[in-house]
């Protein structure tokens, strides 16, 4: 029985391998879009474009001008005395914001009256408007507390970020692509291995081989488990020399949940496989399930801000679970007992489509 | 040289038997009509920024009427659920098991420095930075409820209060920063890359590996004739995925539509021709249904996210990327959405766009073309 399904998986192997151009798919793109989309994930806005429109010239308003200019946040591009040339500045996107202060500023700080700014935004990009917002606020902060002095000053906050004290934005998008790396090319390897073999008639030769259902299922899901092994550990090892992140966790944990994950990705994999009569449908139902699952996932946005519907359904996604997971062992040693309601989701998930698939195999025979 | 009216009747034939083929098969029909509805209503429900009900813990070791009134403080902003815990051991623990993202630490002697002119009182604001952004977001609105509170308390307290500056902020084309209205627009763009790109890649990758494309090239019909014929068909397919995702933008989501609609037929169409080619070439170039795909996955769906400005910022990423990020048409599609659903026909934004989109059309064309050439000698 071994010595069939070794040669099952030789097999396998020499069908992803026979090919160079399956062969770069697989070494390739995994390596480009590390580098790439870790460079280009952060949610930091630096330089931002912004707009002056001040239209008082007293000491006050200078003072707080001249914060905006020092901070690394803002690049001062353009001043402005007319609503019309903000409007139309606002509109061609040549800057992000502008910073209104109006005449009466400096004269309403000066007698203690309420005095406020206008900051306008471009809510095209509202991510990058948030932020700025923000940072913004902060200078104003500032502004207001160094007027204050420390007398009034009875309370001082310590914020303190956990696990990633710099709030790099590396640190979170780095294990989160990973998985999704390791999932991408798993996840298509099974589903369209299964669904050529059907659509070029070799699977009911498989079929009437010696070989059992049980026995075809570890063949197709050994090679997938193997690339996604060597996938995951080698982008884990490459996030960790070239882009600093710490790996605290435990690796054996690591691997264990990466071996409890690819598995639900290839019991999908074959379910997606099995409905699909053809190759091209088999790519649709990846694409249909993949796209929607990696974005619900927590990769770019928290679980906690989706409605509650999206939110249940994320709990039949693995890259959900497997997503904390990385996180959690690679940023904040994760102990066992704390992976545990994240690991048996998700083995529950590869025990179902897996016995699905088996079925499946089983039943094409009669 | 042929004559138009031949040209036309063989042409016409092509295209009768690219709708006969898209009709037999319905994955093609699928992924047109089927997946973007899918997609735009799973990821644009699902994609939020706005935090909102964050569980977070207040460590009361005073148990003062101070610290009940920051507690309270915390229950009445929309962003906070709060929990007390008794020790900061209790709530290290909730942090590290994910039950809470973030805790604020209150000292006993918290109600009494407070007060005393002298020495200010001490708040740890401790939050959990494995989602570094969401920490950051939290953070934010911590210290916002923290200075509210103060304020609060000093005019209790009698004490003179020094009115602050204020920022009013104003959003532009989004006033109530609803995060659907910009991600929507983004979210159709990179909806219509995958489906152009998947069309072209998928199908005419099938015809390589089953040899029909060779049985295509030997009749009488030109190759750029057979391309342009594919192209011609999924095309129309193509726009009847942008009109289902613009109506899903616009009725489901509620996505104002600022622009106008002859400026949005004609960028799309513009950038499904460009999508096309590009799967066109990708098909040429991978033969192979299994490459395609992956193909296909790694220049559309990854890219349009991450460097499309749909999700981050292009101009705050290292000059490196952004030079990178240039080559990816979709990034000049999701800019001309942005624009024409929420500010309007706004040229100065459109044109450079425009004028990109149509040089990549022209240039995966042409490539294309190429490509299918010298693949038949």
């Amino acid at each position: 029985m071994w010595r069939r399904i070794a040669s099952l998986i030789l097999k396998e192997f020499k069908m992803l391998w026979k090919d160079r151009k399956s062969r770069m798919v697989l070494v390739v793109p995994p390596l480009v879009q590390l580098v790439l989309f870790a460079s280009a994930a952060t949610f930091e806005v630096s330089d931002a474009a912004l707009g002056l429109w001040i239209e008082d010239r007293a000491h006050p308003a200078q003072e707080l001008v001249s914060r905006f200019e020092a901070s690394p946040a803002f690049r001062v591009v353009a001043r402005f005395d007319n609503p019309q040339a903000v409007q139309e500045a606002l509109d061609s996107q040549k800057v992000k914001a502008v910073l209104h202060v109006g005449q009466s500023f400096s004269a309403d700080v000066a007698a203690g009256r309420p005095a406020r700014v206008q900051l306008l935004l471009d809510g095209r990009k509202s991510n990058a408007a948030l932020i700025l917002q923000s940072y913004a606020l902060g200078i104003v902060e500032s502004f207001n507390l160094a007027r204050a002095g420390q007398a009034v000053a009875e309370l001082n906050m310590h914020p303190r970020a956990w696990f990633n004290p710099n709030f790099d934005s590396r640190w979170f998008i780095l294990p989160g692509l990973t998985v999704l790396l390791t999932i991408t090319a798993t996840l298509l390897i099974t589903a369209l291995s299964v669904a050529r073999e059907r659509e070029l008639g070799t699977f009911e030769q498989l079929l009437v081989t010696p070989l059992q259902p049980m026995e075809i299922l570890v063949g197709k899901t050994v090679p997938a488990l193997c690339i996604g092994f060597v996938e995951a550990n080698v982008i884990a090892v490459l996030a960790c020399l070239t882009y600093g992140v710490p790996f605290v966790g435990s690796v054996v944990l690591f691997n264990v949940s990466i071996a409890i994950f690819v598995l639900s990705a290839v019991g999908i994999g074959l379910v997606i496989s099995s409905v699909a009569k053809t190759q091209q449908q088999a790519i649709l139902g990846v694409f249909l399930f993949l796209s929607p699952a990696m974005v619900l996932s927590g990769f770019t946005t928290p679980i906690a801000n989706m409605p509650d519907w999206a939110q249940a359904l994320t709990h039949l996604n693995p890259i959900r679970y497997m997503v904390t997971l990385s996180r959690g062992i690679f940023l904040q040693d994760l102990p066992w007992a704390l992976a545990w309601p994240q690991l048996w989701p998700m083995a529950l998930i590869g025990c179902v489509t897996l016995s699905y698939a088996t079925w499946l195999f089983s039943r094409r025979l009669e | 040289m042929i004559s138009a009216r031949t040209f036309f009747r063989r042409f016409g034939g092509l295209l009768r038997k690219e709708f006969v083929q898209i009709v037999r098969d319905p994955s093609s029909i699928a992924i047109a009509l089927v997946m973007p509805v899918v997609l735009l209503l799973l990821i644009g429900f699902g994609i939020s920024l706005d935090a909102r009900n964050v569980r977070f813990g207040i460590v009361d070791e005073n148990r003062s009427v101070e610290s009940a009134g920051l507690f309270q403080a915390f229950a009445n902003t929309p962003y906070f659920r709060p929990f007390s815990f008794l020790s900061s051991r209790a709530a290290e623990a909730a942090l590290m098991r994910g039950d809470i993202e973030g805790f604020v630490v209150l000292r006993s002697d918290f109600s009494r420095r407070v007060t005393d002119p002298v020495r200010a009182a001490d708040i740890a604001i401790v939050v959990n930075g494995v989602d570094a952004n969401n920490a950051r977001i939290v953070t934010g609105y911590a210290q916002g409820v923290v200075a509210t509170w103060l304020l609060g308390h000093r005019r209790d307290r009698a004490r003179p209060v020094l009115s602050p500056v204020t920022v009013e902020n104003r959003y532009w084309f989004n006033p109530e920063i609803r995060s659907t209205n910009f991600i929507v627009p983004g979210l159709i763009a990179m909806v219509m890359t995958m489906i152009g790109a998947l069309l072209t890649a998928l199908v005419v990758a099938r015809e390589w590996e089953r040899g029909t494309m060779e049985a295509m090239l030997a009749s009488p019909a030109s190759m750029t004739e057979i391309l342009l014929g594919k192209l011609v068909a999924y095309f129309v397919l193509g726009l009847g995925g942008l009109g289902v995702s613009v109506f899903i933008g616009l009725v489901v989501f509620e996505v104002p539509f600022r622009g106008s609609a002859e400026v949005l037929v004609g960028i799309s169409s513009v950038f499904l021709i460009v999508s096309l080619a590009m799967g066109l070439l990708i098909s040429t170039v991978a033969r192979s249904q299994f490459v395609a795909a992956q193909l296909a996955f790694l220049v559309t769906f990854m890219p349009a996210l991450i460097l499309s400005g749909l999700m981050f910022d292009i101009e705050s990423m290292p000059h490196w990327v952004q030079a990178v990020t240039t080559v990816f048409p979709a990034r000049y599609f999701v800019s001309s959405l942005q624009t024409l659903f929420l500010a309007g026909t706004v040229w100065p934004v459109l044109l450079p766009n425009l004028a990109m989109l149509v040089g990549f059309a022209i240039l995966f064309l042409a490539l294309a073309i190429a490509r299918t050439r010298r693949s038949l000698e």
